[in-house]
């Protein structure tokens, strides 16, 4: 404990000593321009967006290179706004689950099943909705898509909340009352802080999980439509309308080019600001760096001027201050009686019966039952599939995962590559599956099925560097000692210790997975589409037609079937995790 | 000195159990806290202690009675109150000046004002220059410091510090407790009164004018005492000695004090004959007892520290040596039975021996188990049925503490022997059991 590491963690108050690091103000002449290039460039997109736009008059598009910087800045804004708009959502969610019981009974199944239905099943049904609501404007449309990728975001981050909402420790909850703060300063003092590392690693991966489904988000094909917004999804699907490989990989390089960018100026400065909000005491852990960080760090003015920002913002809790003291009347906490939450409980089946006969009868006059038989019979042909593949991903990833995640130097990069992995979009890999289907003859309702896997099996890898990673090491030595070989090493050691984050990855994987399959099951290069049997291709091809009724039933049977298997499956595994593993 | 700051009577809180009963936590508790005294709240873990203080602290509210602050009800936490955690509970993300501002900012105070004040206390405790580091930067004693300067700077009347220095080693602590009560000697530190909750004895005869002892199941206060020391207290002195040795010897024993002072020996135990302490204390402990330094007849307080346990572990320990009926208290001391002579002198056979026959003959829990698997060849009783029983008669979290040690005397004792992959309890055999 040295007066350095004060220093340092001080050294965001600018004193003394930094002033005698670097010369007063240079880091801000340097840092100054740059910032104010990227809110001209931001402002100019943002402009872009509300242009004014005719249904369907087409919108151009070309796959010059010389568009890609252009369509990048479009996709990234979009992303952003869907982002901001699920970081809302996500605290809002936690913040009524979390408080209310009865609010909870209810939330959590509804997120549940909102995270199961398909990026395409929203946008179908919402996009003539959001059109209408900005007429004669590309707003409209804009906020379809930012619409879109919002649903491919949002859901992890509300589950990330809830989860450490729930998950305060109880001393600081009964400090933050003994101190009388008031739930507004709770909120920002207390609530956000703990959620912040959860929420910052799902906010990553929610990204990566927007680009997965950029090309459907910008590219609208569905109720009829067909519009293709400027960005970098659009200009894929051009490129596989138009079969043109070098776009493709020009498509890839940007894309990285990207991810790279808001890694290095968003992600990675935070992640590291964030590291304050770690309160589990790893033993001799890195600390994340960023250079983005060190330079603004490095500021006099700029930072002067962030914490003037900051601290206009906490005079509103001296507004928002509890203004009772606990000897006065009011301040007595209303504990709603039991009775009040039976007569919910029951609110709720009663809705859900009607819902459930109501959804009967329409589906049996709209579509009949035999179509419903057919649907969840193509839907067991995609259960097979995803099952197969997810046994095939953890047989391969596992070994190399525990690998990885027992050489911290090498999992520590782990986590930028995660980034990228998770982020690319399986159109991409349209081309290759097709020509290489067509070239070997093979059967696509076999070998179209990697396709779905192929973005949601990073995630059982990273669960399981991640659970690797934090084996405790006295484990590993004492596994060392005993000698323990090969089988006995596996069945003892290795997998009871990643047990537990193996199941959250193939959790994951799976609810991916399903979703995955839309885009997967059904394949276009060119002129050339492929098919294969199963319940995405039904979906995918239902929402190009159009067809409402059965765009909801797949979706719901879809829903069906990953809540099911979530139900069934991962729960009882967790228990079994929990209970002591006997392999 | 006579207004009271803080006047509980007749408090009574129960919580419900696992399967809906209520259980009965605090019964009937009268304690009043006047200004310009520390007072002292003994008593083990989970004897409600903590409850009574949150109950103060306006966290919980009490299911009947009267609990008042300077005269008027508590509904909810008050400003004269402030409270120091156990385990510290500063926000890690705060630096040390932002935490003890915590109090200030969310009461409105204006910046430059909280700044100044909480400059002032973080000198008072003595962490001038840290202001801006953060907690995971410091040693457990400099965050209690930080816990107690974010205490102080509200200067509220009471002072309320759940087990403040439990967490602490034994020298960081003594350390932080005299800078404490050098400061409330010298009127500097800005509080009424004290209310400090420990388990450690000679921590609360340091510290107080009056010691509670608080007993458990249900928690009520069982006996006071006063203790009219001067301050500052010489640690080792004779004073100090026969007050640790009376409050020892008040919390081993069964007997009951009635409101007249009278002991009353009709009653049967407080505690249900469950065991408390493991084997290897029991022993040690028993071995100590008839070590040549005692020869079996100790005084409480010299064969505590001579056994090196918590104080926790030691009046458990004590507590069942009495219920095998190896030992015995009275007037102050521990003494051996014949029984316990035996025990102790013995080697690892006759202990098992003895241990199984008396808990047998003592614990009507295992008693009872040993008749059920006795009662059909090859009998086998399911752990979840043991804690589902136990459950009815225990706290939830007593019941894994209690099944784990009922389990470990049983075994240890021959009486049975466990099957860890079916989770099954069965009748032990002499011959050897399969792997």
């Amino acid at each position: 404990m040295s007066i350095d590491n004060i220093q340092n963690s001080s050294s965001s108050r600018p004193n003394a000593e930094n002033l005698a690091v670097a010369p007063s103000g240079i880091w801000d002449l340097v840092l100054l321009p740059i910032i104010l290039l990227i809110l001209l460039v931001l402002g100019f997109g943002a402009e872009e967006m509300a242009k004014p736009f005719l249904v369907g008059t087409p919108i151009e598009l070309s796959l010059d290179a010389a568009n890609l910087p252009y369509y990048l800045l479009r996709t990234i804004l979009r992303m952003f706004i869907a982002l901001a708009f699920s970081v809302v959502f996500a605290f809002g969610f936690a913040l009524l689950a979390a408080r209310s019981r009865a609010a909870e009974k209810v939330l959590v199944p509804i997120l549940d099943i909102l995270q199961s239905i398909p990026v395409l099943g929203f946008l179908s049904i919402t996009v003539t909705g959001f059109i209408a609501l900005f007429p004669g404007s590309l707003l409209g449309v804009e906020c379809a898509a930012i619409f879109a990728i919002f649903t491919a975001q949002a859901w992890n981050m509300a589950f990330s909340a809830y989860q450490s909402f729930k998950t305060i420790p109880a001393e600081l909850e009964e400090a933050s009352r003994i101190f009388k703060l008031s739930p507004w300063q709770r909120f920002w003092r207390l609530d956000i802080p703990v959620s912040m590392p959860g929420m910052l690693w799902n906010m990553m991966m929610s990204m990566s999980g927007g680009w997965f489904f950029l090309v459907a988000s910008e590219a609208i094909t569905v109720a009829n439509q067909d519009i293709k917004l400027p960005g970098i999804g659009s200009y894929i699907a051009l490129a596989i309308d138009e079969r043109d490989l070098s776009a493709i990989g020009l498509a890839i390089v940007t894309m990285l080019i990207g991810i790279t960018l808001y890694d290095q100026l968003f992600f990675r400065p935070l992640v590291a600001w964030a590291d304050k909000f770690r309160f589990e005491e790893g033993d001799g852990e890195v600390a994340p760096k960023s250079w983005a960080l060190n330079f603004w760090r490095r500021t006099v003015w700029l930072q002067q001027l962030g914490l003037g920002v900051i601290k206009l913002f906490e005079g509103s809790f001296r507004f928002f201050r509890k203004r009772t003291d606990g000897t006065s009347a009011p301040s007595v906490k209303l504990i709603p009686a039991h009775h009040f939450a039976r007569g919910w409980d029951i609110l709720v089946m009663i809705a859900a019966c009607l819902a459930v006969i109501y959804l009967i009868k329409y589906i049996h006059t709209e579509v009949g039952l035999t179509e419903v038989l057919h649907i969840l019979y193509l839907g067991v042909l995609t259960l097979i599939r995803v099952v197969v593949l997810i046994a095939i991903a953890i047989v391969i990833w596992v070994p190399i995962g525990i690998w990885i995640g027992l050489n911290p130097r090498i999992a520590e990069h782990s986590q930028a590559v995660a980034q990228f992995l998770a982020a690319f979009p399986a159109n991409l890999l349209f081309p290759i599956a097709v020509v290489g289907i067509l070239h070997f003859n093979l059967d696509p309702n076999i070998w179209l099925s990697p396709l779905i896997i192929f973005g949601t099996q990073w995630y059982i890898l990273f669960n399981v560097i991640a659970g690797a990673s934090t084996i405790p090491v006295e484990l590993r030595y004492a596994a060392d000692n005993l000698g323990l070989k090969a089988w006995t090493k596996w069945r003892r050691y290795y997998l009871p210790a990643i047990f537990p984050s193996l199941v959250t990855g193939a959790l994951t994987a799976t609810g991916g997975s399903w979703n995955a399959s839309i885009v997967s099951e059904y394949v276009t290069w060119g002129d050339t589409t492929l098919k294969a049997e199963g319940l995405g291709a039904y979906i995918a091809e239902m929402t190009t037609a159009g067809d409402f009724p059965r765009i909801a039933l797949g979706i719901g049977v879809m829903c069906i079937f990953v809540i099911g298997f979530n139900r069934f499956i991962w729960r009882r595994l967790y228990l079994l995790s929990e209970k002591g593993l006997n392999f | 000195m006579s207004t009271p700051l803080l006047k509980l009577r007749s408090v009574n809180k129960s919580f419900k159990s696992a399967d809906g009963s209520d259980r009965l936590i605090l019964e009937n508790v009268d304690f009043t806290l006047n200004e310009g005294e520390i007072v002292a709240l003994l008593g083990q873990s989970g004897s409600g202690k903590s409850t009574l203080l949150r109950i103060m602290a306006g966290l919980i509210s009490a299911d009947s009675g009267e609990v008042e602050y300077a005269g008027k009800p508590i509904y909810g936490p008050v400003n004269g109150i402030s409270m120091v955690f156990q385990s510290f509970a500063l926000f890690p993300w705060l630096s040390v000046q932002q935490n003890v501002e915590l109090g200030l900012e969310a009461r409105g105070i204006a910046p430059d004002v909280r700044a100044k004040k909480a400059k002032q206390a973080i000198e008072l405790i003595g962490l001038e220059g840290f202001e801006g580091a953060l907690p995971k930067e410091l040693s457990g004693g400099m965050r209690q410091r930080v816990g107690i300067a974010r205490a102080i700077v509200l200067e509220p009347e009471v002072l309320l510090m759940d087990e403040a220095f439990s967490a602490l080693d034994v020298m960081t602590g003594e350390h932080l407790r005299d800078d404490i009560l050098e400061l409330w000697q010298s009127g500097d530190l800005p509080t009424k009164s004290l209310l400090v909750v420990s388990h450690n004895i000679e921590e609360a005869v340091m510290m107080a004018d009056r010691a509670l002892i608080f007993s458990s199941n249900p928690g009520r206060v069982r006996f006071e005492l006063p203790i009219e020391l001067e301050r500052p207290r010489e640690p080792k002195t004779a004073e100090i000695h026969h007050l640790v040795d009376c409050i020892y010897t008040e919390m081993v024993t069964p007997q009951r004090r009635l409101a007249d002072g009278q002991l009353d020996y009709g009653l049967a135990t407080e505690r249900s004959p469950y065991p408390r302490a493991n084997v290897a204390s029991i022993e040690g402990l028993m071995e100590r007892l008839i070590d040549p330094e005692f020869l079996g007849r100790a005084d409480l307080p010299k064969i505590a520290e001579a056994a090196e346990m918590g104080d926790n572990a030691f009046i458990n320990a004590v507590e069942d040596l009495v219920l095998l009926e190896f030992a015995v208290v009275k007037d102050g001391d521990l003494i051996a039975t014949e029984l316990g002579s035996i025990f102790g002198n013995g080697d690892s056979e006759l202990r098992k021996q003895m241990l199984g026959q008396q808990a047998l003959q003592t614990i009507p829990f295992i008693s009872d188990l040993y008749r059920e698997l006795k009662s059909a060849p090859s009998k086998k009783v399911s752990f979840d049925q043991l804690t589902k029983s136990l459950g009815l008669s225990l706290n939830k979290r007593d019941v894994k503490k209690t099944l784990d040690l009922i389990l470990e005397w049983s075994t240890y004792g021959d009486l049975v022997d466990l099957d860890f992959k079916v989770r099954k309890v069965f009748l032990h055999s002499e011959s050897p059991v399969r792997a």
